[in-house]
């Protein structure tokens, strides 16, 4: 095993749902020692969700597993106070503690920057919640489907003449985690120069927001609210999803001369080919109706992978709008070892996440599938707790379960 | 005033497909130095434009993913460029760029050369699809990216094709991945003393947004579709309303199952109670046992028909009052506007004038979305104009004279 740029780095997770453990899990994948705390009583919401295999409990999700490789799980009833004095326990041994709780529960635990601060002067802890510490909105309950919609998702994904439509899942837990990580990478650097930890408090509706900005400013500075433009591109044309065999589709976006230049020749389109209505950028917009479907009528005959190659070939951009099959069997994302097989005690052969980004002394490593539910509580306690036996039979018999 | 990344100098070679990550290094306090094309980058014609004028300096887009940064102008294709630029190589700690694979080694400013005048140089490099595969040569932007991340597939209408997000995504998320990548490598720089190069693929960071569709195909055989309203993956191949019309727009309300979802489907059962739309199939749910995946497609229809007959009786702002006062997640869906007077930002100060003197004028922007105890706000610069630095860095850092700029810039060097 190669190295790895954040071994020896301690982090406790208290995360839960995805944008908590996306954190964690990049943090574990370099290298770092994360510890997941859950509870018997309210194990995560991915735990409880499909894809199952062997059973449907909570050692069986797909999905859990997915989102959680590399991290190690320790099992505490926070309710009693042999399981609360091992959280303050793992407090203290943590360089970096996330939480993605509503601001107030890490307080009531007696586990609050504040309280941890005292025992561990130099952590680092993270909370990211929907609506952040501050402002009335800070002790709702919420879920990153309705984050979406109050970030303004919506409004820039629409059909002329329909409602908006919103973008699939939760987008603010998937933008959420790169400020989280930079935030923690950026305060580890501080604390290395200083000695000073600190609390960093990210709000996810916040974070969405930084990936609209553009349109943002174009109300900001020019009053203008987004129109429903399907697919299309300004500066683009064809820009769109186009019908392929099998009900299936394609991408094509042409944003040059000379790409459209090479796409009527590859294509050898007649109505295309030094058809007036289409030779600029312009006269493109302008007749764009009418071009989509010369463009449709030409790809419907053809599989994705075939206009594909033949476009890429030619210089021309275009792609397969690829399903979880096509991407699971995507010969890019394997070569790149962008998904982890792992034997999962629990599931066998099962898929996880890998990451996106190559590091060429410091890759991301597959070490371990994601845990079972307090698979290492009794390793926690013993090898760096070093609980006594009385102490660890009064963690294990209070599980709360 | 000392920022969490104080001294740490970013060479920033990117267009519109890297921007976030300079972006953020220069929020974190970076000093990040944009790199352009004497005359300005191409990526400054990308709208919308200030008062829809369109003007190198006027770009929106532009403004909103360089605030923080300084800017130069170098020609790094010529001779003289390149020598300056390893020059600031010299003293700096991440180089980060987005041209195509192969294109900084035609410039002999591949991350080997690059590690001959400074070992332990950080160097990110964004691509559509990565500097390996067989698919590393490819041309793309953001829709192709997205395309072959599998996450279009499932975004939009089902009766239409796959439908994006107008404002271009992909970019981003492969720009997270490069800072979040950059200071990881920063971190190993610092106790090991080595730099690296970091490979990041436009199409992989958007994988993970396709929530468990990849489990579902891995495990069950199941390919998720795309289902517009509705919230699908719950594993019965059954779809759950989530965007739902009410007398003037849309709400968006999550139906979740066990016992994440409970105390919101009690406090929903006991609204619908007073609004006298209750049901025998409600009065009669157990609550804190509803499994999702075992739920029919029927049983949703008659779980979430009284709850669109009580959405579509208010307004959207009616609903999220009341449901704020029950602690209920129904939110209103947004657009800029709303967001911009959302109570919630306002009271967090999110949004922050910038100045831009040279139009005369404010910006509203919003604040970083990363708030720290150790670090306080600092105020937000303007993205930088063409060439704006040039002196600074060029006469104050690397010590030219004023002469020698004067040369650069007839020669077009700079």
């Amino acid at each position: 095993m190669g190295k790895q740029a954040l071994d020896g780095l301690k982090v406790l997770d208290f995360t839960w749902v995805i944008a908590g453990p996306l954190v964690t899990k990049c943090l574990a994948d370099y290298g770092a020692k994360v510890i997941r705390v859950e509870t018997i009583a309210r194990p995560c919401f991915t735990r409880s969700s499909a894809p199952f295999k062997n059973g449907n409990g909570p050692d069986n999700s797909a999905y859990f597993a997915y989102y959680n490789p590399n991290k190690y799980s320790i099992s505490l009833n926070l309710k009693s106070p042999a399981g609360l004095n091992v959280a303050r326990k793992l407090a203290d041994w943590a360089d970096i503690v996330v939480t993605n709780y509503v601001p107030g529960v890490m307080k009531r635990l007696g586990l609050d920057y504040e309280t941890v601060k005292i025992t561990n002067p130099d952590v680092i802890m993270l909370n990211t919640s929907g609506f952040g510490e501050t402002g009335p909105m800070a002790p709702m309950p919420t879920s990153g489907n309705v984050l979406v919609a109050l970030t303004g998702f919506n409004s820039f994904s629409g059909w002329p003449g329909r409602d908006c439509v919103q973008p699939y899942g939760p987008v603010n837990d998937f933008v959420t985690p790169y400020f989280c990580l930079a935030a923690i990478m950026a305060a580890l650097r501080y604390r290395g120069k200083t000695g000073e930890g600190q609390f960093i408090d990210i709000s996810q509706l916040e974070a969405g927001i930084q990936f609209l900005e553009p349109g943002m400013l174009d109300y900001t500075a020019n009053g203008r609210l987004p129109a429903s433009v399907g697919n299309t591109s300004p500066y683009a044309a064809p820009h769109g999803v186009y019908p392929c065999l099998d009900n299936r589709w394609c991408s094509i976006a042409i944003f040059s001369e000379a790409e459209w230049v090479s796409f009527c020749t590859a294509t050898g389109i007649p109505a295309l080919v030094s058809n007036t209505k289409f030779d600029t950028l312009e006269n493109r917009k302008r007749n764009e109706e009418e071009l989509d479907d010369l463009v449709g009528q030409w790809t419907k005959k053809r599989t994705p992978e075939s206009i594909m190659s033949l476009l890429q070939a030619a210089g021309v951009q275009a792609g397969v709008v690829e399903s979880a099959k096509d991407v699971c069997e995507d010969p890019q994302l394997k070569a790149r070892n962008h998904f982890w097989l792992m034997q999962h005690p629990a599931i066998g052969d099962c898929l996880h996440l890998g990451e996106a980004a190559i590091l060429s002394e410091t890759p991301a490593q597959p070490r371990m599938p994601a845990p079972c539910l307090g698979e290492h509580t009794e390793l926690i306690a013993t090898d760096i707790l070093s609980l006594s036996e009385d102490e660890l039979i009064a963690l294990l018999t209070h599980q709360g379960s | 005033m000392r920022t969490l990344l104080d001294g740490i100098r970013v060479l920033d070679l990117t267009d519109e497909n890297g921007f976030l990550c300079g972006r953020m290094l220069a929020e974190l306090g970076a000093d990040v130095i944009k790199v352009e094309r004497p005359g300005g980058d191409a990526s400054r014609s990308i709208g919308p434009f200030y008062q829809d004028i369109p003007d190198p300096e006027k770009s929106l887009t532009w403004f909103a993913y360089n605030l923080n940064k300084r800017g130069i102008t170098l020609d790094i294709k010529t001779r003289d460029g390149r020598k300056l630029f390893k020059q600031l190589v010299k003293r700096s700690d991440i180089v980060v760029e987005s041209y195509p694979v192969g294109h900084m080694e035609e410039m002999g400013l591949d991350y080997f050369e690059l590690k001959k005048v400074n070992k332990s140089i950080i160097m990110a490099a964004i691509t559509p699809f990565g500097q390996t595969g067989p698919y590393n040569k490819f041309t793309g932007s953001d829709i192709i990216a997205q395309a072959m991340s599998g996450y279009l597939y499932i975004c939009g209408d089902p009766d239409r094709p796959p439908l994006r997000v107008s404002l271009p995504q992909s970019p981003l998320f492969a720009g997270g991945e490069a800072a979040v990548a950059a200071l990881i490598a920063l971190y190993h720089r610092d106790i090991a003393g080595e730099g690296q190069y970091i490979d990041v693929s436009a199409q992989q960071s958007m994988v993970k947004n396709t929530v468990n569709a990849n489990s579902l195909w891995f495990t069950y055989g199941m390919i998720l579709e795309r289902s517009g309203a509705y919230r699908v993956g719950l594993g019965s191949g059954t779809r759950a309303r989530q965007t739902w019309p009410c007398e003037d727009g849309l709400v968006n309300f999550v139906i979740f199952g066990g016992a994440p979802g409970a105390v919101m489907n009690k406090k929903l059962a006991e609204w619908l109670k007073e609004e006298g739309l209750s049901t025998k199939q409600r009065e009669e749910m157990d609550w804190d046992n509803f499994d999702v995946t075992k739920f029919t497609q029927e049983e949703w229809e008659q779980l979430e028909a009284p709850v669109a007959e009580f959405f579509a009786r208010y307004t959207k702002q009616e609903l999220f009052r009341e449901a704020l006062k029950r602690h209920m997640p129904i939110c209103p869906v947004l657009n800029p506007a709303d967001v911009v007077d959302f109570f919630q930002l306002k009271a967090r100060n999110f949004w922050i004038d910038v100045e831009h003197p040279e139009l005369g004028c404010v910006i509203k922007y919003p604040a970083s979305c990363m708030k720290f105890t150790a670090m306080p706000v600092f105020k937000f610069r303007r993205a930088p104009l063409i060439g704006e630095h040039n002196p600074e860095v060029f006469q104050g850092e690397l010590g030219l004279s004023l002469e020698e700029i004067n040369t650069l810039k007839l020669d077009k060097i700079i």
